[in-house]
């Protein structure tokens, strides 16, 4: 299992500021190894975030996006107490899933 | 024993196995658009996920270093002020493979999004905004790479 999201959800007014920071190698299928073969790919494919459990933003990734990937984005009509989850899928099949608070 | 040839056609068929179990078993997930994140182009991209030709538009805005040092981590984000964007994608012109990210918004979340991308080379990057009527609206900008983040 891949290690915990860093989430940070900050609200000013009625928004929320989402930054994630997830924990994943993000191999991008280019790379050789010292033997010349190719690493095989491993990537985060999709991203889930929720608000209180509703969805509210899905992604799609490619193997491009930045090992140890951060996203951003904002939450219109956020109060503060409110849950937050963000869940990854990769390339593997794994998933991982975690929730913070806004504060 | 083996001829030279039989050894050679051998190797082809090991070469053939390794790219298949390396690069094409986890594109297996149903939903994933797979074309996309496989073209070369902006409009490939827009090709593969169904949309209209793009026309650049001042109201979308692409966010990012004039000079990225380190490839391997460019901060981009990606942005509109128009209201109904639906989807949000990130490209980097001149990567293997141009798409780095689509975002899928709701009415719940602003269309500004950030993440951070992977870079071979200096490029144009690309911030696509599509529409909930269709239309689809791109911004570009240059970013110069010193050191590439893309193979080793």
């Amino acid at each position: 299992m891949a290690d915990p999201m860093r989430i940070r959800a900050q609200v000013a007014g009625d928004k929320a500021t989402v930054r994630v920071l997830m924990s994943h190698e993000m191999e991008s299928g280019q790379r050789k190894d010292s033997a010349g073969k190719i690493v095989p790919a491993w990537f985060i494919q999709e991203v889930t975030a929720t608000h209180n459990g509703k969805p509210v933003l899905t992604a799609e990734w490619g193997p491009a996006v930045s090992k140890n990937p951060f996203l951003q984005f904002v939450i219109k009509g956020a109060k503060a107490g409110d849950k937050i989850g963000v869940t990854w899928k990769d390339t593997k099949g794994d998933t991982r899933t975690d929730e913070a608070t806004a504060s | 024993m083996q001829t030279r040839r039989e050894t050679l056609k051998h190797s082809a068929i090991v070469a053939g196995l390794l790219a298949t179990t390396g690069l094409f078993p986890q594109y297996a997930l149903a939903a994933y658009n797979k074309t996309a994140f496989e073209a070369k182009s902006l409009a490939e991209v827009l090709k593969a996920i169904g949309a209209g030709a793009p026309v650049e538009s001042k109201d979308v805005t692409i966010g990012g270093p004039d000079i990225a040092e380190n490839g391997a981590v460019v901060p981009l984000t990606a942005s509109t002020v128009l209201p109904g964007a639906k989807q949000m994608l990130i490209l980097v012109e001149k990567n293997p493979a141009a798409m780095i990210a689509m975002f899928n918004l709701t009415d719940s979340v602003e269309a500004n999004v950030a993440t951070r991308a992977k870079m071979g080379q200096s490029s144009d990057v690309y911030a696509v905004v599509i529409m909930a009527d269709g239309k689809v609206l791109f911004a570009k900008k240059e970013v110069k790479v010193t050191l590439g983040g893309c193979g080793g």
